[in-house]
């Protein structure tokens, strides 16, 4: 890819970065216990955390990084952090 | 249409007629004539754009930077401390590629403090990927400035551009001046399109950083754009010319070259005495000629060298030194010339807005006949 | 009103896990939306969101240098303004930035009064470049720049009062939030973006990196500094305070145990001048902002 003008570029290539190899822990999320408050997703610095059609959340493991603010704030403890399997 | 203007007016009119929509500038002595007028210009609906009196040279600077990227013709203008101020912002923006113009009506840099002109600030940012153009006259500053925007904003360029003229010398004095009208400036210079700009509708990341994997390629691709500028601006003057019927198309200008012993290099205002000074050492059978550079960034390496090819000696006017060194313009004269046996020699001149006579030229060429350069031209020994 | 569905934030930035700054640009931009443009300072924010060719900006964005965020987006406003476009303008600019090496010109840019937003997110010290001392840098805080040793406590200068110096500049909206209460920081940014003229933000965004603790504590330490009084959440319109969060006060200690930053008011001997030193910021915080609630008796 040519070299862009001035070190510019559009939007989209950082997804390119999947962040989700830094982890360490991996946070796994039970619907059961879940009440759809949607902190989880408020407050991932991330933004990965997507609503599913049911209402309920998911981490995109690609760019989860596994910090762990998701299982601290969830206000049903509905998120384990689990080290992760390598 | 000719009338006497000072040089700040005729370059204040001749800026409001390109149409800038950000004029952004901080008053510095010997710049505030032309800020003040374009401010009275604003103030009257003769020019319309948003002018933003800055609370320093490097946000005046820094706001073009903004207002460029975001889609807008900028101007800013200003010199010496200003200038060195700017510093950071002047790297900066032309590494951005944006198609900044700021007149620069040179003036020494402290310290000592001087008001006074001599070509020190804008030479010493000869490394930045600024373009810089060094007038003569106040016709040739004038026109200098539609130029540069052309030139500036030509999507093969895409870098900023110092347009020179000496403070004082030519920012305050009165010459007759051919000003284009409106409509002449209309068509000379289009509507600027920007390459890129910002805009929600084509979201774009400006300014971001560049890893070793990416910088030295960036570099190259700015230096390549600055060398580029060659053939831009040399297509866009021979249409100012077709137009207008002023030829600035020469890199360089050559004065009474064709059978010159002495060549005598400089730049800007002191041409006009070293003009003079020739025409009158000719009249006592001195072959003299002078070859005046008027594009000094991107360098015209080729030019010189072939302009220089014969002449026995060559004398560099420098009005500014590279302290420890000599003065910057003999430097890159020399390094144009490289492998030819040619005398280039070095005098050190006008600095602090010290006046340079004819006899003084005549002086210089004395001493380049007896091989004696790379000096403080006439050093006030009683003052040491 | 801005989608707050909308991911203007994009992942794969380089953030450490559990950065409050990443989370405050989020959160920045869901109040902001679309029709926004940022203007951003060199730091860390500007450093892991724009590694060439990856950024992770879907609105259009500028950095140019590390001082200079207020002056470019007072030129981009005026550009704007000239070209009939109604984008709105977001600075975000580090507390290094803000408090300190561009203050020149965000003083200037302030008294021309141009119409941008300018949000400065806080974690109260030059993070980008290893955690030296700004001006933000709270009191006893151990930077490297201002580190705790044998002859000293850290860092020696209470927190700039930035709030309030724009405040004085005649800034129409002044307000402080925190990433600890996103919901009030959504609507302040959605505030500040809609009041014409130039307004500011600060938004406190702890660093686990910086401040030592774990990146999961984020939220809870950022909620330890508003209940101790440390960070006072408050807006002020036209110069006057008209909302203040109010709180149950804890002992600052409970604050300043959990950040390596502190440690050394504790370990290896308990400072308990310093310490109160700290409490008594935090009483002047609370009696000049008026955050304590006050309990009834039945």
């Amino acid at each position: 890819m040519a070299l862009a003008v001035g070190c510019r570029a559009r939007p989209g290539r950082s997804r390119d970065n999947k962040t989700g190899s830094w982890r360490v822990f991996k946070p796994v999320f039970d619907h059961e216990k879940c009440s759809k408050c949607g902190m989880c997703k408020t407050l991932c610095p991330e933004g990965c955390i997507s609503e599913d059609a049911e209402g309920f959340f998911n981490p995109d493991y690609a760019y989860c990084k596994g910090c762990g603010i998701c299982s601290e704030e969830c206000p049903g403890e509905a998120i384990a952090m689990n080290q992760e399997e390598k | 249409m000719m009338e006497i203007m000072e040089g700040s007016h005729a370059i204040a009119e001749a800026v409001g007629k390109c149409r800038p929509q950000v004029v952004s500038a901080y008053p510095i002595t010997p710049q505030t004539h032309i800020v003040e007028a374009l401010a009275e210009m604003v103030a009257d609906c003769k020019l319309d754009a948003d002018y933003i009196t800055v609370e320093n040279e490097f946000s005046a600077l820094s706001a073009c930077v903004g207002a460029s990227a975001a889609g807008s013709r900028v101007y800013s203008a200003t010199t010496s401390q200003g200038l060195a101020l700017m510093f950071e912002v002047c790297f900066n923006a032309a590494g951005m590629r944006l198609p900044i113009v700021m007149s620069i009506a040179n003036r020494a840099l402290g310290a000592p403090l001087s008001i006074w002109n001599d070509q020190q600030d804008s030479i010493s940012l000869r490394d930045s990927g600024w373009l810089q153009f060094y007038a003569e006259d106040n016709q040739e500053a004038t026109d200098l400035h539609y130029l540069a925007y052309r030139v500036a904003e030509d999507h093969s360029v895409l870098l900023p551009v110092f347009v020179c003229f000496d403070g004082f010398i030519l920012s305050h004095t009165y010459e007759p001046i051919d000003m284009l009208s409106q409509e002449d400036v209309d068509r000379y210079l289009p509507k600027f399109t920007p390459y890129e700009r910002l805009d929600a509708a084509d979201p774009v990341s400006f300014g971001m950083y560049a890893t070793p994997e990416y910088y030295h390629e960036f570099r190259y691709e700015t230096d390549r754009a600055v060398k580029q500028a060659k053939n831009v601006y040399r297509k866009a003057a021979l249409e100012f010319a077709k137009m207008f019927g002023r030829d600035y198309s020469g890199l360089i200008e050559e004065y009474r070259m064709e059978d010159a012993e002495t060549a005598i290099v400089a730049m800007g205002s002191i041409c006009g005495t070293v003009k003079d000074a020739i025409d009158e050492m000719r009249e006592a059978g001195k072959k003299v000629g002078l070859v005046r550079i008027r594009v000094f960034r991107p360098f015209p390496s080729e030019e010189l060298a072939k302009a220089l090819a014969r002449p026995k000696r060559i004398a560099v006017l420098d009005k500014d030194v590279s302290l420890g060194a000599k003065g910057a313009v003999a430097i890159e004269v020399r390094d144009a010339l490289y492998g030819k046996t040619i005398p280039v020699l070095n005098y050190i001149l006008g600095l602090g807005g010290r006046d340079v006579r004819k006899r003084d030229i005549a002086a210089i060429v004395d001493l380049a006949e007896k091989g004696e350069g790379d000096m403080f031209y006439g050093l006030r020994k009683e003052v040491l | 009103m801005a989608d707050k569905n909308l991911e203007l934030f994009d992942a794969g930035h380089r953030a450490c896990g559990g950065c409050g700054a990443a989370l405050a640009a989020r959160l920045v931009m869901k109040g902001a939306g679309t029709n926004t443009i940022v203007v951003s300072s060199t730091g860390c924010m500007e450093v892991f969101s724009t590694p060439y060719p990856e950024t992770a900006w879907k609105v259009p964005w500028i950095h140019s240098l590390f001082e200079n965020a207020s002056a470019v987006a007072s030129g981009i406003e005026a550009s704007l303004k000239k070209q009939g476009r109604s984008e709105k303008i977001v600075i975000m600019a580090g507390d290094g930035a803000t408090f300190d090496i561009g203050m020149v010109c965000i003083s200037g840019a302030f008294e021309r009064g141009h119409d941008f937003t300018y949000i400065c997110y806080d974690n109260e010290a030059y993070m980008n470049t290893g955690i030296q001392r700004s001006g933000a840098t709270p009191y006893d805080a151990s930077t490297t720049t201002s580190p705790a040793g044998k002859c000293s406590f850290g860092n020696k200068r209470p927190k700039k009062d930035m709030p309030q110096i724009l405040a004085a500049h005649g800034a129409p909206y002044v307000a402080t939030a925190s990433v600890a209460y996103p919901a009030d920081l959504m609507q302040k940014v959605e505030k500040a973006v809609n009041t014409k003229g130039p307004c500011y933000l600060q938004v406190h965004a702890p660093c686990c990196t910086g401040w030592g603790f774990e990146g999961d504590q984020t939220i809870a330490i950022a909620k330890l500094a508003i209940e101790t009084g440390l960070w006072v959440n408050f807006e002020m319109i036209d110069g006057k305070v008209t909302k203040v969060k109010k709180v149950v006060r804890k002992p600052v200690e409970e604050y300043l145990k959990t950040q390596k930053r502190f440690r050394h008011l504790f370990k290896p001997k308990r400072q308990d001048a310093e310490i109160a030193a700290i409490q008594a910021i935090a009483d002047r915080n609370a009696e000049k902002y008026g955050i304590d609630i006050k309990l009834k008796k039945e």
